[in-house]
């Protein structure tokens, strides 16, 4: 599917507003304690941002993808209103913009912009901002610390942040975005410029903060991450929402593009003869390795059917039967085609 | 203590981090506040720590250099005459006085706070935007206004910090080659006549400019992504304050500032004479005029967007 042909899909597959999108209940955790983007436009002059965005984000991990350009960072800066939408609304666990002493207790936002203010040491960074929240002194300096010992950068909180490395300034960033102990997190581009190491164990945060029921919404051009990550990827081309939900689901539903099973065996090539005559095996192509096949079909659920006969039929030993395109990468190829981050414009 | 060491002090951080791993509720909880979100003393809470930062920022890094630079000028001026004023002849403290108030309306007053406080408020937040900063200000809990309101004040304390003590300095060396050529004169103004309330005086008139332009400039960098040229156009208007008629006098920051001056000075012969406002009029005719352009000011930076892309 082209990116054209998959932003016209977008609105039919992104969620329309429901009955459980209704204004919140002041005082609690309201839409459900979900993130509600409801049919939400927002142009640049006469320059495409986002166009009708129907989005209901639940907790847990939820990842961003889309080309430079697509609306991620759109996306992201209305929902922490730093933007304000020129159509539709914007609701974060039931509370808007026009609140903000609510709004940004709730939201931790770790943005793209690589900027500091100026001569200031990370823990100042961090705490001063807490001071603004309205902690105590002692509250600020406490959960400043614990913030900036979580992102592993105790040694270094005395240094002045211009100082810091690119990886160094992620993750003091981060600190600032999560001190405060927020209930949605809005990460741009977290893993930018981290180590392997730093990034294994951002990843493990991220994890844990969504294992304590939080909402963790994560933009990335690195897919693998995502895939790994995210609970739920929303696909974004062109200002609109492709698609979004589990992956494996997001797949199911680009029915263009025949689904890739890999089936490792002792015989492909016998299995490769005997599928060849299935009527829901669309195509077969050994593995590099010779050990084993990748099968495209259209009907899933029939091709392990045949495949299970098969198997009794030629006495064969399987290893692996996996899903070989259920993944983040794949999907973003079928759906809106291309490598990421070939595209120019506004993000 | 430093950072660092505050950091290090920190005898219990094993727990503090232990803590910080249970979750996010207890550590960040509404009982570590100073008081209940939304309230009263919450707002104040977080515009005094605004405004703290907003001082911190231009006094301890730096940012109000320009206007330190500008505030030099007339301790710099006053410092070369206090060295050579015994080779102009022999001036009384009498005439020292005069210089010292057509020197303060004309150079401090005119110049060096009107320009120092274009450079300190107008960059408030056009300098936030142009470093890519303003949006940590705005994922703050706090409502726009009130951080316009946090961020002006503390361009305020700022300004009067600068030019308070430039304006003090500058008084002082003015009246310094006294101690030495007739301290018996310069006991008599100082301590039997008006020489401490017209330093008072000059203080005063130096918080209220700081004040009134202030608000100016915070008015116009809101407006104006270039706030140069109205920033020239609001100098001239100044400037030729004493041609207007009456009426149009009062729309202006320097007709209720000199009225606040202890020395008057003579306006020169093609003045427009009008009524000099009392200080009870011209204290708080600044004051609701300032209010106004604030307010004004805060209403748009409610709805101001991060878009640094195009700024």
């Amino acid at each position: 599917m082209s990116g054209a042909a998959a932003g016209a899909a977008a609105v039919e597959r992104a969620p329309q507003p429901g009955p459980e999108m209704l204004p919140a209940v002041s005082g609690g955790p309201g839409d459900g304690g979900k993130l509600v983007f409801s049919d939400v436009s927002k142009f640049y002059g006469e320059v495409l941002g986002v166009n009708k965005v129907n989005l209901e984000i639940a907790p847990g991990i939820t990842g961003l993808v889309g080309p430079n350009g697509s609306g991620k960072t759109t996306l992201m800066n209305l929902l922490a209103g730093l933007l304000r939408p020129d159509r539709g609304s914007v609701r974060v666990l039931g509370v808007t913009s026009d609140q903000p002493e609510e709004l940004f207790r709730l939201i931790g936002y770790s943005t793209q912009y690589d900027a500091f203010p100026r001569r200031m040491s990370g823990f100042r960074f961090v705490r001063d901002s807490l001071s603004v929240h309205g902690y105590t002194p002692e509250a600020a300096d406490t959960l400043a610390r614990q913030a900036i010992a979580r992102v592993g950068l105790e040694e270094a909180a005395g240094r002045k942040v211009a100082g810091y490395s690119k990886g160094m300034r992620q993750r003091i960033k981060l600190a600032r975005a999560i001190a405060h102990r927020p209930a949605v997190l809005i990460l741009d581009e977290p893993l930018n410029g981290l180590d392997p190491m730093a990034r294994a164990e951002m990843i493990d945060l991220f994890r844990r903060q969504a294992a304590d029921g939080l909402h963790v919404l994560i933009s990335s051009h690195i897919l693998h991450e995502v895939d790994d990550l995210s609970d739920r990827v929303v696909f974004i081309d062109g200002g609109y929402v492709v698609a979004e939900g589990r992956v494996e689901g997001v797949r199911e539903e680009v029915e263009e593009e025949p689904i890739q099973v890999l089936v490792r065996c002792d015989r492909p090539a016998l299995l490769a003869s005997r599928l060849f005559t299935s009527e829901h095996v669309s195509g077969v192509t050994l593995h590099d390795d010779r050990q084993g096949l990748l099968v495209a079909t259209r009907d899933a659920d029939s091709f392990y059917l045949d495949l299970n006969r098969l198997v009794l039929d030629e006495e064969l030993v399987v290893e692996q039967v996996a899903p070989a395109d259920a993944d983040v990468g794949a999907v973003y190829r079928y759906l809106i085609g291309g490598e990421m981050g070939k595209t120019g414009g506004r993000g | 203590m430093s950072d660092a060491t505050a950091l290090r002090s920190s005898e219990h951080e094993g727990m503090a981090v232990a803590a910080a791993e249970t979750g996010h509720a207890e550590a960040g909880g509404d009982s570590q506040l100073v008081a209940a979100p939304g309230s009263r003393r919450m707002r104040w809470a977080q515009w005094w720590a605004v405004t703290r930062g907003e001082v911190a920022r231009q006094v301890v890094r730096r940012r109000a250099v320009g206007a330190m630079g500008l505030a030099l000028l007339p301790v710099l001026m006053f410092g070369v005459w206090a060295l050579f004023s015994g080779e102009l002849g022999e001036p009384s403290v009498g005439d020292s006085r005069l210089m010292f108030a057509v020197l303060y309306q004309a150079f401090i007053l005119n110049l060096v706070i009107f320009f120092g406080s274009v450079v300190i408020f107008s960059t408030l937040v056009r300098r936030e935007m142009r470093d890519r900063t303003l949006h940590y200000h705005f994922l703050a809990p706090v409502r726009r206004e009130l951080l316009l309101a946090g961020k002006y004040a503390g361009g305020v304390i700022t300004a009067w910090l600068v030019f308070g003590l430039a304006t003090l300095v500058s008084y002082a060396l003015c009246f310094a080659p006294f101690l030495t050529r007739a301290p018996v004169e310069l006991q008599a103004f100082f301590f039997d006549g008006p020489g401490f309330s017209h330093a008072a005086s000059y203080l005063l008139v130096t918080a209220l400019a700081a004040v009134g332009y202030g608000a100016v400039f915070v008015f116009l960098a809101m407006f104006f992504k270039n706030p140069v040229l109205p920033a020239l156009a609001v100098y001239g208007w100044e400037a030729a304050n004493f041609l207007l008629p009456p009426a149009l006098k009062k729309v202006s920051v320097i007709h209720y500032l000199v009225s606040l001056l202890p020395v008057p000075v003579p306006e020169g012969p093609f003045a427009m004479l009008s009524e000099i406002p009392s200080p009870w009029v011209a204290v708080p005719g600044l004051l609701a005029l300032s209010a106004l352009l604030v307010g004004t000011a805060a209403w748009r930076f409610r709805k101001q967007e991060i878009l640094y892309g195009e700024d």
